[in-house]
């Protein structure tokens, strides 16, 4: 596995809500070697202050050497981050981790909630290049609200995936959560890949475990390197002592995770 | 590789006690991992030498998560020790450091005297060690928790106990959390230290007041990055006065600028620590930077620059 630091040009900013952007840089090395579940450290600004890079999954890649991340502001990294334009560079390294294990057989759908979504879009890129001849179900996606999953459902549609959509506030689709529009699919699938905040990736895990279908998690957590050097990215592991998401993960299966919230 | 000829003409080259460097840049222990993590990022073979993660006798899982939290300009860390143990470091880890060019330092770590003795006298037995580094900062499980580094018996007991099982250099890392560091620094000198490090994290603390919980499970943790370095200077400053070992200057260090102000302190050498978390080139970066410093000021080697603090 080989890292490359970027100095990437921000070359698009959409803003898809009045806070959830996506930005676009030209980070051709990274976007030559990524896999899909893989992220990039990105340092917002050149200052100490925020201090250290931020995680991003990698949402998006182009043939042309573009890289997306798509983003909420949370805190004063992602509000940095959020400020910059195109025309600016950001320092980037990646692609980092272990990504998803793209299944070649079987059918599959995946689950995102808010900005879990993000890697998905890449997986679903990703997946348009192996088997496709099964009849997959729905992706199914999760937000607060419609204004931040209407673009996006249509992205995944015009890649040829059907969505079914979930919001908190019933502004769009199924009004409630998105993990209970899982029983309606789980089974006609053999594979389910998941993305999203660690209580709903809990409730899948568990559904997928009882069904008897394989399901890869992709986790979050705050690290400082991304390089599994710091150690400050673990979470219990099933199989005793911890796990770091930078090296081990971020993708694993869901088996592999002690949930513990 | 030109840069490495660059270096190579111009005299980055300082001794720590029998251990001669290329370059005064080193990496400090916990924040390069075992190298090979910036293997893809980072020029190895120009370091000055690598100082790899602390290492136990018997494997360590750490603290629970999380683990570390950014603050202004720093970052708090309870890893709480986490690492391979020795006998997976000399299998696993040290037959790849051990092709490396650069000298590799490992920074030992134990909870008593006899563990510290006998790390030190199992890693003085391996090849492709260049010296070992004492992390004194961790508690004496015998004497009730104490942390080894605060009481200046104790550091004296532990250096000794590791001189006498190596022939290696011994570096101590000495712990900012005391009331005078000269006192420690001046005792492991007299234990038989050749070489003092400074400094290792400040402890410190951080609140998230929505949950009103501790941002780091462990509650406490160790402060690092540039909101350290002022106190690390100064730090350095008064033991490079105190003893007459070589004093390595640890404590926030990004830029060249950063490294020549321990120099300058009386350092003969810097650890570049949090620094390879955000920005991971910074070592090679002090590297060109130093020579650059050299040349333009028409001196020798950068050993015109130790000591160097102008007092009027």
């Amino acid at each position: 596995m080989s890292e490359f630091q970027e100095k990437a040009p921000i070359i698009a900013k959409e803003t898809l809500t009045r806070d959830v952007f996506r930005l676009t840089v030209h980070a051709p090395r990274i976007a030559a070697s990524a896999g899909a579940g893989q992220f990039a450290m990105i340092r917002v600004q050149e200052t100490l202050d925020p201090l250290l890079r931020r995680p991003f999954s990698i949402h998006k890649i182009s043939a042309d050497g573009s890289v997306s991340f798509l983003f909420k502001v949370v805190g004063k990294g992602t509000r940095v981050l959020s400020s910059l334009n195109p025309g600016m560079n950001i320092n980037l390294i990646g692609p980092m981790g272990r990504g998803f294990t793209l299944t070649s057989s079987g059918s599959f759908s995946m689950i995102g909630g808010g900005m879990g979504i993000a890697p998905l879009y890449f997986l679903a890129q990703q997946h348009l290049g192996v088997d496709r001849a099964h009849d997959n179900p729905p992706v199914l996606l999760g937000a607060q609200t419609q204004a931040e999953l209407l673009q996006l459902a249509e992205e995944f549609n015009e890649l040829g995936y059907p969505v079914h959509t979930a919001t908190d506030d019933g502004t769009l689709g199924h009004h409630g959560f998105v993990t209970e529009l899982l029983d309606d699919i789980i089974t006609r699938v053999s594979q389910i890949y998941v993305c999203g905040p660690m209580p709903m990736m809990r409730i899948v895990a568990n559904k997928c475990l009882k069904a008897g279908v394989a399901c890869q998690v992709s986790l979050e957590t705050h690290m400082a390197c991304g390089l599994g050097a710091c150690l400050g990215c673990t979470f219990p592991a099933t199989a005793g002592g911890y796990k770091h998401v930078c090296k081990d993960g971020p993708v694993f299966s869901a088996e592999e995770v002690l949930w513990t919230l | 590789m030109d840069s490495v000829k660059r270096d190579q003409h111009t005299d980055l080259k300082v001794s720590i006690g029998s251990l001669a460097l290329n370059n005064p840049v080193l990496t400090a222990s916990g924040t390069f991992g075992y190298a090979r993590e910036f293997a893809s990022l980072v020029n190895l073979s120009r370091l000055g030498a690598i100082i790899v993660k602390g290492i136990s006798l018997e494997p360590r899982h750490g603290n629970p998560p999380p683990r570390i939290t950014e603050t202004a300009c720093g970052m708090l860390n309870a890893i709480g020790l986490e690492n391979t143990g020795v006998e997976r470091f000399i299998q696993e880890k040290l037959p790849y450091l051990q092709n490396l060019q650069t000298p590799i330092i490992v920074n030992i770590l134990g909870d008593s005297v006899e563990d510290y003795s006998r790390l030190a006298g199992r890693l003085g037995d391996s090849r492709g060690i260049a010296a070992l580094e004492v992390n004194i900062s961790c508690p004496n499980v015998k004497k009730g928790g104490v942390a080894f580094g605060t009481d200046p018996m104790m550091a004296a007991e532990v250096t000794r106990a590791v001189r006498q099982a190596t022939s290696l250099p011994v570096i101590v890392k000495l712990s900012p959390n005391v009331t005078d560091v000269t006192v420690i620094a001046r005792a492991v000198e007299d234990a038989g230290a050749d070489a003092v490090s400074l400094i290792n994290t400040l402890l410190g603390m951080a609140i998230d007041v929505r949950s009103r919980k501790p941002r780091l499970a462990n509650v406490v943790g160790g402060l690092s990055g540039p909101a350290i370095k002022p106190v690390a200077l100064r730090m350095v400053w008064q033991v490079a006065q105190a003893v007459s070992i070589p004093v390595i200057g640890i404590g926030g260090i990004t830029t060249t600028e950063d490294a020549l102000e321990f120099l300058i302190a009386g350092a003969t050498a810097i650890q570049v620590g949090t620094a390879n978390f955000y920005q991971p080139t910074a070592t090679e970066e002090i590297i060109d930077g130093l020579a650059q410093f050299v040349r333009e000021n028409d001196m020798q080697g950068i050993k015109d620059v130790i000591n160097t603090l102008q007092l009027d």
